[in-house]
């Protein structure tokens, strides 16, 4: 494992990067609404955009919510467009309806979209305005998930720097405590605490949390590592509130799970020897489990479009501990500086590239002849009718895939069509 | 504004989409930002289709806005018929760059590309998806269909054209196949089915049939009415949707054909009839359905369960408003009032207050059902991926009207069990919180568990319910376990006809009395 000082290395810079823009096959920030309303369970998610935001979030969600959603669009109409300010009387009413509808919510996002910001309806005021008239009893934030500035994952990031300001302030005088940032399934964040616990880190939070009342206070002695590598905008929010990041590796198959926890353990003055006791079992754990799926894995030839930022880090995993062969890792986005130690561990022979064009994506993607696509629902299907086995990449934002006791399972969802295509006769 | 939890139909360049992905070798260019790409999904998912819709979004983001947006479209749409090649184009905007006036028209046809290019005007914060894609398919028929018909050749076959099936249309596929078997039994000849598989050649010869079918209004009834007007080719205008549609429709067709409509008729081959006539079928009578869907489908349905199935149609709606006035004649011909809406809360509140055994809707009602505790079958977009089944499953036609009793006898319990679940109410096991025995482990029904089922959300003022009020009124503990003891799928309609005989006789409290009092008062 690098040191410290190996992640902060320039190298990564200089590495050649391909740019595209044209036709961009990625959702927008909105889609995020789809696991941050299950995960943060007192809050609302109100899309305030057009009939296309209502179908783009049930088409992406709709199939898999069963249960009522917290989450709903105002619907803008012809006469919003016409008068900004019916635009806002109607938002006002739209409000009063959805809150007395579900008195059980606490929090509530104004979520801009496309239209909205065209037409620069301004829904920070508007949030304000709306959080004094149902104080105390409903806290009304705002940010944008829009398409014209956000992609996919970004809409996490987005929403988490608007509760940012909720978070209240730690004071110089508290004890040091950790703050694990990006939304984790439930039962990562157990795995997680169990294992800080054991190495002596703590107190330790998640965010966001799993409640709108328990946001963790945040100051200069709050250290942060990030969960997931969309989270630019929050690592530069919290660092404003004083908060130090820890940078490293993301937690993704037992080197990435080992060097995350390692910087943790390093900021908080645990013992390496303690260290290396407690991460051991788990450790241990990942490599039999991967070693059970490299036997599909190994040897074989993979290729990303771009979807969620974690593109870069999945690469490094299942390059680095299951022998699979890189040819282009696309990114919507390349934050060089979160992904710093990432593009270390990545080979030379990988193209980056950042942006799309998807038309000339498609066209690399079929001459390469990959054994494995990873790209968006839009196209997978296409893919697997020209005879190419894909992973849809959306799994990957959905699935508990962090950590020690999920490496398994995170090689095991881009092993199973690999696999399913050596089992079918038809 | 509209709160919209969940939509019935998309914006209409989603309606547009699905006709360009129906047809072959065309292209839609459409203005749209980051993100409108996930309508792809709906067709490479939903609908399970081997290759990407044909549409290149321009994919425009917020540092663009202040630059040039125009040349983004005109790049687009310039590297997309290179790519492409295809032989009809198609250009539009989404709800955001229509917000930008960009006029993809004028930028297409500066571009002056060697084939046919049309503008779509979609305006989103006004129409939705089945006006986007009447409209887009309307201007495709004006565009191309411009030659009056050759004189038909002496002794040539009587010829119609297929109009309105398109990609992710609620069974299309089948019902086309149905439909075309149907007609050639007639001795018809299809001269072009569209939008499904239509080329723009074949949008040329459309005037060259005798006549049209229109098999979805809400898609091809502007075409068909513009074709018409221009080449005087009738349209029928049955929905072969039920058994007894679809004799009227082989009737309809034959009289325009000249054709003898019987022997069709004579070798219809449906078992519908007999299944409904035959003595099992005895318990769905009078069943309480709820029917709403797109106002063609929800129409048809509504006739079918009535006069086929013999059930009661206790509501009816369409959430189209284009076809509201038919809707409302047909639901009056029922005796019932129709909801027409796209505010999926309205209809779930309608649904709760009506409280009947069955279902028939969209994908939408599909969990408004589950969440009620009442039986459901889907016979309408929007669609869902179980909408698209391997099998040959068609809702029109002789073959469909099988397939419907299936799907919707199906959920109900079955006769003898529903006597067995009356009696012995207290089983351990077998009974009507474990649900039908032969829908599998996991068809538990919560909200019937309760001896009072009420939705779990709190509703919302009663706005325009076509429901008449529900007085509150008390349940004394006794009749209240009495009501329990009644199966669920009655449940509602006891407590419901209860409720209002107390409040007719003026009763503060529901003694066990009253509950057979009422019994007896609604007896029929």
């Amino acid at each position: 494992m690098s040191d410290a000082a190996t992640l902060t290395s320039p190298a990564s810079e200089a590495r050649p990067v391909l740019r595209e823009r044209g036709q961009r096959e990625v959702f927008c920030g909105l889609t995020g609404i789809v696991w941050l309303h299950r995960k943060i369970q007192d809050a609302f998610f109100l899309v305030v955009g057009s009939r296309t935001c209502a179908h783009l979030i049930q088409s992406a969600a709709g199939v898999m919510v069963f249960a009522e959603p917290r989450f709903a669009t105002a619907i803008m109409e012809e006469r919003d467009l016409a008068g900004l300010v019916d635009a806002n009387e109607e938002l006002d009413r739209v409000v009063d309806r959805l809150l007395s509808r579900r008195p059980d919510i606490k929090l509530l996002f104004l979520v801009g979209s496309c239209p909205s910001e065209v037409i620069k309806l301004d829904l920070s005021r508007a949030a304000e305005r709306l959080s004094k008239k149902h104080s105390p009893s409903v806290r009304v934030l705002n940010y944008s998930g829009s398409g014209i500035e956000t992609t996919f994952t970004q809409g996490e990031d987005a929403c988490l720097v608007a509760m940012i300001p909720e978070a209240p302030v730690a004071s110089e005088e508290a004890p040091a405590s950790l703050l694990v940032v990006g939304t984790l399934p439930d039962i990562v964040e157990d795995q997680f605490s169990r294992l800080f616990n054991q190495l002596g880190i703590g107190p330790v939070h998640f965010f966001p949390p799993r409640n709108s009342q328990s946001i963790p206070a945040i100051g200069p002695n709050t250290k942060f590592l990030l969960a997931q590598p969309f989270l630019g905008e929050t690592a530069r929010a919290l660092a404003e509130r004083g908060a130090q990041h820890l940078p490293a590796l993301f937690p993704f198959g037992a080197e990435g799970t080992t060097h995350w926890l390692k910087a943790a353990a390093d900021a908080f003055g645990i013992p390496e020897l303690h260290f290396l006791a407690v991460v051991a079992p788990g450790r241990e754990r990942a490599k039999r489990a991967l070693e059970a799926q490299k036997q599909h894995l190994a040897g074989k030839s993979i290729f990303f479009f771009p979807d969620s930022q974690m593109e870069p880090s999945l690469a490094r995993f299942l390059s680095r501990e299951l022998d699979m062969k890189l040819i282009e890792v696309g990114t919507p986005y390349l934050n060089r500086q979160l992904l710093s130690a990432e593009m270390e561990y990545l080979p030379e022979t990988v193209t980056l590239s950042e942006g799309q064009d998807v038309d000339r994506q498609l066209d690399r993607c079929r001459e390469a002849k990959p054994d494995l696509v990873v790209c968006g629902m839009g196209l997978a299907n296409p893919l697997e009718m020209e005879g190419i086995s894909t992973k849809w990449s959306i799994e990957l934002v959905f699935s508990p895939v962090h950590g020690f006791d999920c490496a398994g399972d995170l090689a095991g969802l881009f092993a199973r069509p690999l696999f399913r295509r050596s089992v079918l006769k038809v | 504004m509209q709160l919209t939890v969940w939509t019935y139909e998309g914006p209409p360049h989603v309606g547009a989409m699905r006709i360009a992905t129906a047809m072959k070798g065309v292209h839609f260019v459409l203005h749209a930002p980051q993100g409108d790409t996930y309508a792809d999904l709906l067709f490479t998912m939903i609908e399970r289709r081997g290759a990407r819709p044909p549409v290149t979004y321009t994919t425009f983001q917020a540092r663009d806005l202040g630059t040039d947006t125009a040349e983004i479209f005109k790049t687009a749409a310039r590297d997309a018929f290179e790519r492409f090649d295809p032989d009809l184009m198609l250009v539009g905007a989404s709800c955001t760059a229509e917000l930008i006036q960009d006029d993809p028209g004028g930028l297409a046809r500066a571009l002056n590309l060697p084939v046919p290019t049309i503008t779509l005007e979609l305006p989103s914060y006004q129409k939705k998806e089945n006006w986007g894609a009447a409209e887009t398919f309307y201007q495709i028929v004006r565009g191309l269909a411009t030659e009056a018909p050759a004189p038909k050749a002496e002794g040539a076959k009587p010829s119609c054209n297929i109009l309105g099936a398109t990609a992710l249309g609620f069974r299309h596929r089948d019902d086309v196949i149905e439909i075309t078997r149907l007609l050639t039994q007639m001795g018809i000849e299809i001269n072009v089915a569209a939008p499904m598989g239509a080329t723009a050649d074949d949008i040329r010869r459309l005037p060259q049939a005798d006549f049209n079918v229109v098999l979805y209004p809400e898609i091809a009834d502007t075409a068909a009415r513009w074709l018409e007007r221009q080449f005087g080719q009738k349209a029928v205008r049955t929905i072969p949707m039920g058994f007894q549609a679809t004799c009227e429709f082989v009737r309809e067709v034959a009289a325009l054909a000249g054709v003898d409509p019987e022997l069709v008729l004579a070798q219809h081959g449906s078992h519908m009839p007999w299944w409904s006539r035959s003595v099992d079928s005895n318990y769905l009578t009078g069943k309480r359905v709820f029917v709403f869907g797109d106002a063609t489908h929800a129409m048809a349905a509504a006739r079918v369960a009535k006069e086929e199935l013999g059930f009661e149609v206790v509501g009816l709606g369409c959430y189209n408003r284009e076809f509201a006035r038919d809707v409302r004649a047909c639901a009056a011909e029922m005796g019932v009032e129709a909801l027409i809406t796209d505010d999926y809360l309205l209809v779930e509140e309608t649904i709760a207050a009506l409280q009947p055994e069955l279902v028939l809707g969209t994908q939408m009602e599909r969990h408004i059902a589950k969440r009620l505790g009442v039986p459901c079958a889907v016979i309408s977009a929007p669609v869902h991926v179980q909408d698209f089944p391997a099998r040959y499953a068609p809702v029109m036609g002789f073959e469909g009207a099988n397939v419907l009793f299936d799907t919707w006898v199906h959920p109900l319990v079955m006769g003898l069990e529903e006597h067995l679940l009356t009696m012995f109410r207290e089983d351990f096991e077998f009974n009507d919180a474990a649900g039908p025995s032969h829908l599998g482990g996991h068809a538990k029904v919560e909200a019937a568990a309760q001896p009072a089922p009420e939705p779990e959300f709190v509703p919302m003022a009663a706005q325009a319910t076509t429901q008449e009020p529900i007085t509150v009124v008390n349940w004394s503990p006794e009749a209240s376990k009495e009501l329990s003891k009644i199966p669920f799928f009655v449940r509602g309609k006891a407590k419901r006809n209860t409720e209002r005989y107390a409040a007719e006789q003026g009763l503060e409290t529901i003694s066990i009395e009253a509950l057979y009092d009422a019994k007896s008062h609604f007896a029929r």
